[in-house]
């Protein structure tokens, strides 16, 4: 039998060497904690700190610089539940209220690309039933290596199979997200999920305990030696070498059936007023979710570890209090309403057990084998965990970077040259048909799903009745972000906005990804510093508040770190989704539209890209006054019923855009390049959209357009079957079609 | 010709919801001596020749690459 490390034994061997330094904590943070106790911790208490203060759970490089998100955040009274809480709550109206947010699952989707992948969808839909939700829709953004390289082809059909796996299997719709490839992201895939959940206004829950002599109860999934990294070197270090006791770390196995039963018996619960507070458990599991809830209702908590149902009976309490085995909840619980509670989890086969009870001591105690084994103030592990200033320093070359402007670059000559251009643009990873990926979703489970990939935005019904409904959009470029993280996280945000505002919806909310290299890099603090001070400008100038995401930082392999990738997912509203625009050209005779201002901005473009391997120069210019018109535009065309195709402009500007609508509805066009063919074609400037108008209603568009200041040039018709480029050249859909649909199942079907 | 058997298990400390389902199946069936569940999925391979230290040694590389995923699943090799 071992001796396990109690509060008394650690009060009495102040002296012992601990393995802080293996768990990730430094001298500082360590010498920090023995001043919080006053003594050295114990075992136990050594791992939660060292999981409640490392980078992914107490956000200690990044929290300096999140809190213009707060500082900046622009006057709404949309705003339910904001930064802080598990995800952002959004007032939809109807007495609706949204739930959303995004993720990073990038580390454990390369070690095992399936898993990885799956366990990061249930992560976040647990994320948004703790809110109080029904998770109705979840998206994926998606970024790999080289498309041809060969440990792409190990990861992405695993990440990909892994997401239809999990969300299929819990009947969520996937309705859409991103799939982009660049050399930076081998060895490091970003594999980012987000989920939405809608409820009543009245349904939101807290994750706080309150009230003295409540239970905490733990339920779902038993508890194993699941993604246990550090405890291996405490049991280790404790005992005296490995063997004996000490588990290896292992890879999460996600259950999407009994993620399932935890959704069902949640919204029952919660439904037969039986919860106080409640918290999942994702990183750091009973850890984070004791000390956040009792540090969310300031109050104490006791908790029995030995109550702890177990996988595996060999775990020691630190490898308890670290495991973060899935589908597992928390909950506090009034003793009267216990037997309930545990009636509708076993109803529901979810196993469920009180671990402890909520007290007035204001600590966290937690026993084993009836010894006393953690004794802590639960918000000084939750809350008030270590901050860093993190030096930022402008990288070197930042400079010469944006000087090496792609107009210098050899353009293609002639029709057949911008022919060739935009077919192997088309045919390019990136612009190429995800259906290969999206087709193995099932997103139209539940059947309120109105738009899913490859429109702009995800647009999911709400009240089949009013026909209201969100519409999310998540985007993100590493290769802008690399040149100007200030205007690449503002383009990220951008490009989302207008993603939704183009199915005629109304922008309200943001979340997002923050992907980046290591914090203690001076070079990518900056690109985040950077991006995040974009980002927050841009949300106040567009009035959409963040409301919550998360940051992944290490993302690098050896010393060289991914592009600064901020991925921003933009939530919106729509008040009939009967009346929502999509991307597809599908009858002949309506007026194609460009709108808004192209310049010629080719700086991080596909087409520098994918035509010459070139990034350098500037990213296009930011322009969010014109974002804003340019929506306003199309809530009101859309609510006007003007429209019959709408399409944003992005990666490869009109070319790839013309393809697409083409493609999509299945009618061709013939269209007039305004000003030079080239620049017409591939530059990325921002805030534009290509429109297709319904016959009769062009006067009323035009004015619609002249009303908000967003120029608006006829550039041709829809019909045929052919993309023709009046004086230029012409591609029948077929040839379009083939180019487009063969790049991914060539590579991975 | 030979046969050699491959079979793969989960390691030991990785969660197997389905073994976990059957568990409970059984003991619905009314099997409740039944304590737990472990699945695992067995290859049979046939061989021309015979099963010689080198053709075993080459089906541990392919077990590796294509029959496991050594990453949470552990392979044992025969020739019965």
């Amino acid at each position: 039998m071992t001796r396990h490390d109690t509060v008394a034994r650690a009060a009495a061997t102040p002296e012992r060497p601990q393995p802080h330094a293996e768990l990730g904590l430094t001298a500082a943070e360590y010498a920090r904690i023995r001043e919080i106790l006053g003594r050295r911790p114990t075992d136990a208490e050594l791992a939660i700190y060292s999981v409640m203060w490392s980078e992914h759970c107490s956000y200690k490089s990044s929290k300096a610089h999140l809190r213009q998100f707060a500082e900046k955040a622009p006057p709404t009274e949309a705003l339910l539940a904001g930064i802080g809480h598990n995800a952002g709550v959004v007032d939809i109206g109807q007495g609706y209220a949204v739930t959303f947010k995004i993720e990073s699952h990038n580390h454990p989707s390369y070690v095992e690309p399936f898993q990885g992948a799956a366990t990061g969808v249930g992560g976040i839909v647990r994320d948004i039933l703790a809110m109080g939700a029904r998770p109705v829709a979840v998206m994926d953004a998606l970024r790999f290596g080289p498309a041809d390289a060969p440990d792409t082809r190990r990861v992405l059909p695993g990440v990909v199979s892994g997401i239809s796996f999990y969300g299929n299997c819990l009947g969520l719709p996937n309705i859409g997200g991103e799939l982009a490839f660049d050399p930076c992201y081998a060895g490091n895939p970003l594999v980012n999920a987000l989920c939405v959940g809608v409820m009543r206004h009245g349904d939101l829950k807290r994750a706080a305990a309150e009230g003295p002599g409540n239970k905490v109860v733990l339920f779902g999934s038993r508890t194993g030696p699941d993604g246990i990294g550090g405890a291996s070197v405490l049991a280790s270090a404790s005992f005296g070498g490995a063997g004996e006791g000490a588990k290896r770390p292992s890879v999460q196995v996600g259950d999407p059936f009994m993620e399932k039963l935890l959704i069902e018996c949640c919204l029952e619960l919660y439904a037969a007023g039986l919860v106080v507070g409640v918290q999942d458990l994702g990183a750091a599991g009973v850890s984070c979710a004791t000390t956040e809830l009792a540090a969310g209702g300031g109050v104490g908590m006791r908790v029995d570890l030995d109550a702890v149902p177990l996988r595996d009976a060999a775990l020691g309490p630190a490898e308890i209090l670290m495991s973060e085995s899935q589908e597992r909840m928390m909950a506090i619980v009034e003793p009267a309403g216990v037997g309930r509670f545990m009636e509708i989890c076993a109803r529901w086969d979810v196993p469920a057990e009180v671990i402890g009870e909520v007290t007035g001591t204001g600590r966290l105690e937690m026993t084993w084998h009836g010894e006393l084994i953690v004794d802590l103030p639960p918000g000084s592990a939750a809350d008030d965990g270590p901050v860093y200033d993190r030096s930022a320093l402008r990288p070197a070359g930042q400079r010469e970077l944006a000087a090496d402007d792609p107009s210098a670059l050899p353009r293609p000559a002639g029709a057949a040259g911008l022919r060739a251009g935009l077919l192997a643009l088309l045919a390019s990873p990136d612009a190429a048909d995800k259906a290969w990926v999206t087709e193995q979703y099932d997103s139209y489970v539940r059947g309120d799903t109105v738009l899913a990939a490859p429109q702009d935005a995800g647009l999911v019904r709400i009240d089949e009745r009013t026909g209201l409904g969100i519409a999310l959009a998540t985007d993100g470029n590493g290769r802008y972000t690399l040149l100007d993280p200030y205007a690449g996280a503002q383009l990220a945000l951008a490009e989302a906005y207008r993603n939704v505002a183009v199915t005629g919806a109304r922008p309200l909310a943001v979340t997002n990804c923050m992907n980046f290299g290591s914090p203690e890099d001076p070079a990518v603090m900056w690109q985040f510093a950077e991006a995040v001070r974009g980002l927050a400008d841009a949300c106040a100038a567009l009035g959409v508040p963040v409301t919550g995401g998360n940051v992944s930082f290490y993302n690098q392999t050896g010393g060289t770190a991914i592009h600064p990738t901020p991925v921003i997912g933009v939530l919106g509203v729509h008040d009939d989704v009967r009346q929502r625009l999509s991307l597809g050209f599908r009858e002949a005779g309506a007026s194609v539209l460009l709108l808004g201002r192209t310049a010629a901005e080719f700086g991080g473009s596909l087409w520098a890209r994918i035509a010459h391997g070139h990034l350098g120069g500037r990213p296009p210019r930011v322009d969010l006054d014109a974002e804003r018109q340019l929506a306003a535009v199309f809530a009101a065309a859309a609510a006007g019923g003007l429209l019959a195709a709408a399409h944003d402009l992005s990666d490869g500007g009109l070319a790839v855009a013309l393809a697409e609508c083409c493609l999509a509805g299945g009618a061709g066009c013939t269209v007039s390049l305004p000003g030079d063919p080239f620049t017409s074609l591939f530059s990325e400037s921002s805030a534009r959209a290509l429109v297709a108008v319904r016959p009769g209603c062009e006067a009323a568009f035009a004015g619609l357009c002249a009303d908000r200041g967003v120029p608006a040039a006829v550039i041709g018709t829809t019909g045929g079957q052919h993309l023709a480029v009046t004086g230029g050249f012409s591609i029948s859909l077929d040839e379009l079609r083939a180019a487009h649909r063969q790049t991914l199942p060539g590579l991975f079907g | 010709m030979a046969r050699v058997v491959v079979d793969v298990m989960l390691k030991p400390e990785i969660h197997d919801p389905q073994g976990e389902a059957i568990a409970s199946a059984c003991r619905r069936l009314g099997f409740g001596q039944i304590l737990g569940v472990r699945q695992g999925k067995r290859f049979e391979l046939e061989i021309g020749g015979s099963a010689d230290d080198a053709v075993m040694a080459r089906i541990a590389e392919l077990a590796a690459e294509l029959l496991a995923n050594p990453v949470i699943e552990e392979f044992e090799i025969r020739a019965p």
